[in-house]
C-alpha cells in the first residue's frame, strides 16, 4: 500500500478528517468511509453522472476526482439536500412528477439538476437537458426529469449548493 | 475500477513543482483537472508512480485582457471559459466539451498538453494563432500552438515542463463559428471546424480554419482558406471553397467514422462553420 495521506473534508456541513491512500476516488471516500451511500457508481468511467456531487458549489463526477484533490472543499451530496421530514424541492418535485422509476440515476441528476439552478435560477426546457447532459437515465426517457427540474425551479428551489470557496 | 498505487504531492509553488517533476523522472506526471488522466489511469493504461497536483501552485488561474492579447491561466477551467463570451471563439467550442461536470473539472491547460487530436480546444488554439508558455527547471519559453502538437497525443512539452499559460490574440471584428459533430452530446467530435473570419462589407479580407479530429494533430485547413481570402461571402463561394477541407488529411477511421465520411464531416461542417463566421447562418 502507498503511503496514506490526510485529507480534510467538509462534507455536509460536517467537517471530515480522514487518511487516505492517493488513489481512492471521492466517491469511494464518501461511501465507503463516510457511510453516505446515496452517491452512487454507474458506469465508472466518467459518463452517467450517477456519482455527481457539488465539490465547493460545483457540479463534479466524483468517480473522476480524487479524494486528495478534494482536500480543504466543501463537498454537498444528495443525503446534505433534504431529508425525509423536509425534502428538498427537487426531491418533492421528482416525486411529484414521477421523475425517477428505479431511482439509480436519481441522486446523480438531482446534483447536477442543483448545480444548474445555482447559476440559473430560471432554466428554459433546453437549457435543463443540456446541463444534463452528463447524466444518463435507463429508465424514464428523461420527459419526466426534465418536467421536475423545471418544476422544482418554478418554486424558486432555494438550492442549498454551498458558495465557491476558492483552495 | 482504481488507479494502481502512486504517490501524491500538491506542492505550494510553481518551483516546487517542476522540482517534484525533475526527481520524480520519468514517472512523475502532473495532474490538473483529472479528466483525462485518471480514467486513463482507472483502465490501468497509464500508471504514474507520481503525481503532482497543480492545483495549490498559485498563479496558475484566471483570464486577463493585455494589450490586444488573452492571457489564460494553465488551470482555468472549461467552465471558466465557456462563460466568457469575449473569447469568442474560445468560449463557444469550450461549451461543447463534454458535459457541465466535466467542464467543472477538465483545464485548457490540461487539454493542450493532453494532445488528443479529438479535442476541442487544440484546433481553435491553432486558428487564434496563440501560443503556450511553459517553465521548465532551465527557465522559460514559448511555443506557438502550431509547434505545439506534434503526433497522436505527443506535444512539444519536455516531462519536466509546466505549461503554465495560453496566450492568444484578440480578434476584435473577426465572426466565428464552431461546428461540432458527435452521436450524443456528451461524446468527443466525430470531427469538429472552427473558423474565424474577418471581412470588410460582403469581402472576406482574411479567414482562417481548423479540423478537429481529422489527423493525428490539429489541422489548419489552408486550402479552404486560400480559396475564400479575398472572394465575396455568399453562400456559393463558401460552398465551393468548403469542398477543399478534407484535402491533405489524413483522418483516423474509428467505430463511428469510416475516413470517407469525416472527409465529408470535414467539407459540411467547413461550410456550416463558414456561414456562420460570416453571418449568413
Ligand atoms: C466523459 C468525458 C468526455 C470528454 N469529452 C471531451 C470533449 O468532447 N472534448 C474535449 O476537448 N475534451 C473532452 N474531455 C477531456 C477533458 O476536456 C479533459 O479535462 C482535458 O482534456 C484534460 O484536462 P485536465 O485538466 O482534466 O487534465 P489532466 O487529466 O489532469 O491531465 C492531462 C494530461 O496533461 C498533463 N498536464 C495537465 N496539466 C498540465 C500543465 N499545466 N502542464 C503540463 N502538462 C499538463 C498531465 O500530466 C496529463 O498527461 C472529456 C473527458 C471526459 C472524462
Ligand atoms: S459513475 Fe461517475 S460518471 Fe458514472
Ligand atoms: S430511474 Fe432508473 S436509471 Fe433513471
Amino acid at each position: 500500500m502507498s503511503k496514506t495521506v490526510p485529507v480534510r473534508l467538509e462534507v455536509n456541513g460536517v467537517e471530515h478528517q480522514l487518511d487516505v491512500e492517493p488513489r481512492v476516488l471521492l466517491v469511494h471516500a464518501l461511501r465507503d468511509r463516510l457511510g453516505l451511500t446515496g452517491t452512487h457508481v454507474g458506469c465508472d468511467t466518467s459518463n452517467c453522472g450517477a456519482c455527481t456531487v457539488h465539490l465547493n458549489g460545483r457540479a463534479v463526477k466524483s468517480c473522476t476526482v480524487l479524494a486528495v484533490q478534494a482536500d480543504g472543499a466543501a463537498v454537498t451530496t444528495i443525503e446534505g439536500m433534504g431529508n425525509e421530514q423536509q425534502l428538498h424541492p427537487l426531491q418533492e418535485a421528482f416525486w411529484n412528477d414521477h421523475g425517477l422509476q428505479c431511482g439509480y440515476c436519481t441522486p446523480g441528476m438531482i446534483m447536477a439538476a442543483a448545480g444548474l439552478l445555482a447559476e440559473n435560477p430560471n432554466p428554459t426546457e433546453s437549457e435543463v437537458r443540456h446541463a444534463l447532459e452528463g447524466n444518463l437515465c435507463r429508465c424514464t426517457g428523461y420527459h419526466n426529469i426534465v418536467k421536475a427540474v423545471l418544476d422544482a425551479a418554478a418554486v424558486g428551489s432555494g438550492v442549498t449548493a454551498q458558495p465557491e470557496v476558492k483552495a | 475500477m482504481i488507479p494502481a498505487e502512486f504517490d501524491y504531492l500538491a506542492p505550494d509553488s510553481l518551483q516546487e513543482a517542476i522540482q517534484a517533476l525533475a526527481d520524480g523522472g520519468e514517472d512523475a506526471k502532473l495532474l490538473a483537472g483529472g479528466h483525462s488522466l485518471l480514467p486513463l489511469m482507472k483502465l490501468r493504461l497509464a500508471t504514474p508512480a507520481l503525481l503532482v497536483d497543480l492545483r495549490k501552485v498559485p498563479g496558475l488561474h484566471g483570464i486577463e485582457r493585455e494589450n490586444g492579447s488573452w492571457r489564460i491561466g494553465a488551470m482555468t477551467t472549461h467552465s471558466e471559459l465557456e462563460h466568457s463570451e469575449q473569447l469568442g471563439v474560445v468560449a463557444r467550442a469550450a461549451g461543447t466539451i463534454a458535459d457541465p461536470q466535466v467542464r467543472n473539472r477538465g483545464t485548457i491547460g490540461g487539454s493542450l498538453a493532453h494532445g488528443d487530436p479529438a479535442s476541442d480546444l487544440p484546433a481553435v488554439m491553432l486558428i487564434t494563432e496563440g501560443s503556450v508558455t511553459l517553465q521548465g527547471p532551465g527557465g522559460q519559453r514559448v511555443v506557438a500552438a502550431n509547434e505545439l502538437f506534434q503526433d497522436y497525443m505527443e506535444t512539444a512539452i519536455e516531462p519536466t515542463e509546466v505549461l503554465t499559460e495560453v496566450r492568444f490574440p484578440v480578434l476584435e471584428g473577426w465572426g466565428f463559428g464552431y461546428q461540432k459533430f458527435n452521436r450524443r452530446s456528451e461524446d468527443w467530435a466525430m470531427v469538429a471546424v472552427c473558423a474565424v473570419i474577418q471581412q470588410t462589407g460582403d469581402i472576406c479580407e482574411d479567414v482562417r480554419v481548423g479540423l478537429t479530429h481529422m489527423g493525428s494533430v490539429p489541422l489548419r485547413a489552408t486550402a479552404v482558406e486560400e480559396a475564400l481570402r479575398g472572394q465575396s461571402l455568399n453562400a456559393e463561394n463558401i460552398a465551393k471553397a468548403a469542398q477543399e477541407a478534407a484535402q491533405g488529411t489524413s483522418p483516423p477511421a474509428d467505430l463511428n467514422a469510416s475516413e470517407e465520411y469525416k472527409r465529408h464531416l470535414a467539407r459540411v461542417l467547413s461550410r456550416r462553420a463558414l456561414e456562420e463566421a460570416a453571418g449568413l447562418s
